[in-house]
């Protein structure tokens, strides 16, 4: 399970947070999630609502997920295009020898605490 | 309330304990590996080939397995029967090991007090969690076998981006698939210009002795 996987160092990273900066209850968290990471959000968001309650910190931290858009360039003609839209052949050139630029992410880009 | 930014990798937590334990494992002297590849690529075959190999250049050599697998033990049973220590860690649902895992099992294999010296952790057969969390290994290795295709580094860019080395076993297969070895290496090249590569077959051993001495290369010069 990649998402269970994922939350248990989410709630560790910001119990850690809560720790060095002598915070008591954080209320939201905001998540940079990209297109393509394999994460399922549903499925994310269940799993931190059942996980978050056995962490006193986190008791009603509410889980805000941004999306990151998945970008591809191509080696051959050096353009970027949409990943989702047109997968792995470039629809430029059609030259298969492409790679991701952006959109693998799960970033925790910030908290509200207090 | 007050926004306090962050833009942390999720995962930095893992990335932080791994570091710990990858420092601790190398003043004890122990060198880990992390064995990476899709289900069924040949991982436990390549680790038995291997281990077989190595004890004949150096019989006195101490090599361990770490099996992780969702269920069953038949791959460290298959590790026991050559006679090298094994344990069978159940990753109780998870499609990866991390950090802390990685730690409890060395500890139930008792690795901290310095023996063995070598030892294999063969991770869950996939090729996209495991490459997204550190074990704490100091190298990473990957299998990619000739029947799951040259397009593989296309697909799943990040594993053979982090991975040292690509071994492409079941070379003895090559008759039967239009794999393009030249592909697959360039495809891996492109995203890893450091990645060593190694054709090998586990059942002939053609390419096994290159594999070998480059690991116990690496394994000296921890
Ligand atoms: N022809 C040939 N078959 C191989 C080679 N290496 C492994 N196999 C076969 O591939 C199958 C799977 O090998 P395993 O070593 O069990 O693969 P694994 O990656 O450990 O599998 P999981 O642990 O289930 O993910 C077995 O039937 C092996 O005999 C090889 O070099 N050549
Ligand atoms: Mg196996
Ligand atoms: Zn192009």
């Amino acid at each position: 399970m990649h998402e269970m996987g994922i939350i248990i160092h989410l709630a560790k990273t910001l119990e850690d947070t809560a720790r060095e900066e002598g915070l008591v209850r954080i209320g939201s968290v905001t998540l940079r999630v990209g297109e393509v990471s394999g994460i399922v959000t549903d499925y994310f968001e269940d799993c931190w609502n059942y996980f978050k309650k056995r962490h006193p910190v986190l008791q009603d931290c509410r889980l805000i997920i941004e999306t990151i858009p998945a970008v591809t360039r191509c080696s051959s003609c050096g353009q970027d295009y949409e990943t989702v839209k047109y997968g792995r052949e470039c629809p430029y050139c059609h030259s298969g020898e492409t790679w991701l630029v952006q959109g693998n992410e799960c970033v925790i880009k910030q908290i509200e605490a207090e | 309330m007050k926004v306090i930014e962050l833009n942390k990798n999720a995962l930095s937590s893992n990335d932080a304990d791994a570091e710990i334990l990858r420092g601790e494992l190398k003043e004890k002297g122990i060198f880990l590996i992390n064995l990476m590849s899709a289900a069924g690529s040949g991982k436990t075959t390549l680790i038995s080939r291997t281990i077989t190999d190595l004890r004949e250049r150096e019989p006195g050599l101490e090599i361990g397995v770490m099996e992780a697998d969702i269920a069953s033990d038949v791959d460290a049973a298959a590790i026991e029967a050559l006679g090298a220590k094994s344990i069978q860690v159940h990753t109780g649902g998870c499609c990866h090991m991390d950090a802390v895992m990685t730690r409890e099992s060395l500890e139930a294999f008792g690795a901290f007090e310095g023996s063995p010296r070598i030892i294999f952790l063969e991770n869950v057969g996939n090729l996209i969690c495991p490459a997204e969390f550190d074990t704490g290994a100091h190298l990473k290795v990957m299998i990619l076998s000739l029947p799951e295709g040259d397009d593989k580094p296309l697909k799943y860019p990040l594993m053979f981006a982090e991975s040292d080395a690509l071994i492409i076993t079941k070379m003895d297969a090559a008759p039967y698939f239009d794999f393009d070895i030249d592909a697959a290496c360039r495809r891996a090249k492109a995203l890893n210009p450091d990645i060593a590569v190694f054709p090998v077959s586990a059942k002939t051993r053609d390419g096994m002795q290159e594999w070998e001495a480059w690991l116990l290369e690496k394994a000296e010069a921890l």
